[in-house]
Parts: C-alpha cells; structure tokens; sequence
C-alpha cells in the first residue's frame, strides 16, 4: 500500500518523466483515499502553470 | 544612388525602428528573467547586454515574426552557456541523494503542518499582482543549487534529461531536487497566499 511520502515523490517525478504502468496504478488508487495527496498533485499541475506564465 | 545605399539605408530604417521604445522594455523584461536564473545581478546585466549586442549585430532578424521571442531565444542560449560554464567549475555540490523527507511523519503521512490544503481555483491567482509578488519571493527562498535545477527545468523549459547532462546529475538526484523545490514552492505559496477559501 502507498504511502504519502511515496505518492508525493511520484507526483513531482510524474512531471519529469512517465510513470510505469505499476506506479500510475498504484498512485491513482492512492489518490482515491488521500485528500492531502490530491491538493498536491492539483497544485503540482498549477505551480508548472504559473512557471509557465512567469516573467 | 546605387542600390547598395538604398539597402543600407533600408536597414538602418529597420533597425531604429525597433530600437527606441522597444527595447528599454525588453531590456527590463529581460533583466528580470536572468536575474531569476542566474541569482546574480551583475553578470546578469552583462549576459543581457551581450544577447541585445548579439541580436541587432545580426542580419538574422528579418523584421517578420515576433521580435520578443527572437531576442529571447538568443538570451536563452547566453545564460545557457553560462550555465554551462560555470558547470565545468562547479562551486558547491549537489544534495546527495537523501531519502529523508520532512514534511511526513515516520508512517509515511503527512505531518499534520505540511498536508496540502485546498486551494480552491488558484488559476484566478494569475491574474492578481500580489500573487506574483509572493510567487518571486518564494522563488528566491529555494537554495541556490536547488533553484538552478528547477529553473533551467521550468523557466528555461528544458527536459530534465538535458539538466542532468548539463549539470552532471544522475536522474534520481535530479528528482529528489525537483521533488524538494516544488515542495518548498508550493508550502511557501499556501503559507504566503493560498490560505484555503480565498481563490
């Protein structure tokens, strides 16, 4: 079973390479249980946004 | 009049036309942008002024397509060697590979201080000034070495596979430093602005 720290790490990785079938799995299930974990990867997905649109 | 002269004189017509305003604006724009990449003002103004010198020495520039963009591309490459540069003499070492993670509890949770809150819809925050105020402090708080990784990744936009070569990391290293910027980003960011239920 997951754990948070782990999910975490895969969410930034999952923003710097593809997951493996097993890893995307296992953190989409994570994601279903964890609120914590959820704001993270939302706010993941935000911060490259804003990286994005910085001056 | 030979046809020479009328080119010439065409060129120059060109070239301080987009002189004047445009680029006193640009020049701010693109201070910003390298300050925030290589944390050092100084050598900041020379790589500017090495990629304005570099861009109107150029006959490359047609006066079709976005000058911005053209000029930026330029800049891009400077800091880029720059990088590089002072890669082949580093002067501090990279985070070792570390497994420790202070935002979680020894089960692997979140300790209750770090668990990510609801930021509700913070694309809004975009368009508000204050945020990007905090958004640049934060920024400046990540250490050196830290920052240099993430920004070449997402501001100069580069794969990551191409940071590591540059930097000589090893891809996990590169991660657990991509991992700890944006952990340090997005805390900074719900403590200084994202207070649930604002956005």
């Amino acid at each position: 079973m997951m754990e948070c720290k782990q999910a975490a790490k895969l969410m930034s990785q999952a923003q710097d390479r593809n997951l493996t079938f097993n890893e995307r799995i296992s953190l989409k299930f994570h994601l279903l249980i964890c609120s914590g974990c959820t704001q993270y990867n939302r706010q993941m997905d935000f911060i490259r946004k804003a990286m994005k649109q910085l001056k | 009049m030979s046809s020479i002269t009328d080119q010439q004189k065409h060129k120059d017509k060109r070239v301080q036309k987009v002189s004047a305003e445009q680029i006193a604006a640009m020049r701010d724009e693109m201070l910003r942008f390298t300050t925030l990449q290589l944390r050092d003002a100084v050598l900041a103004e020379d790589v500017v002024h090495d990629a304005l010198n570099a861009a109107f020495a150029s006959d490359k520039f047609t006066g079709r397509g976005n000058l911005k963009s053209w000029v930026f591309a330029i800049l891009r490459n400077k800091i880029i060697d720059v990088i590089r540069e002072r890669s082949r003499h580093p002067t501090e070492s990279y985070i070792e590979e570390d497994d420790s993670d202070d935002q979680f509890k020894k089960n692997g949770h979140w300790k209750k201080s770090h668990k990510p809150s609801n930021w509700g819809h913070p694309e809004k925050a975009l368009a508000n000034e204050q945020f990007w105020i905090v958004f640049n402090i934060c920024l400046k708080e990540l250490p050196e070495n830290i920052a240099r990784v993430f920004m070449m990744r997402e501001h100069l936009g580069l794969e990551l596979k191409e940071v590591c070569k540059e930097l000589n990391l090893s891809d996990s290293n590169a991660w657990v430093i991509m991992h700890r910027a944006r952990s340090q980003l997005r805390k900074c960011l719900e403590i200084n602005f994202m207070q649930e239920g604002i956005l």
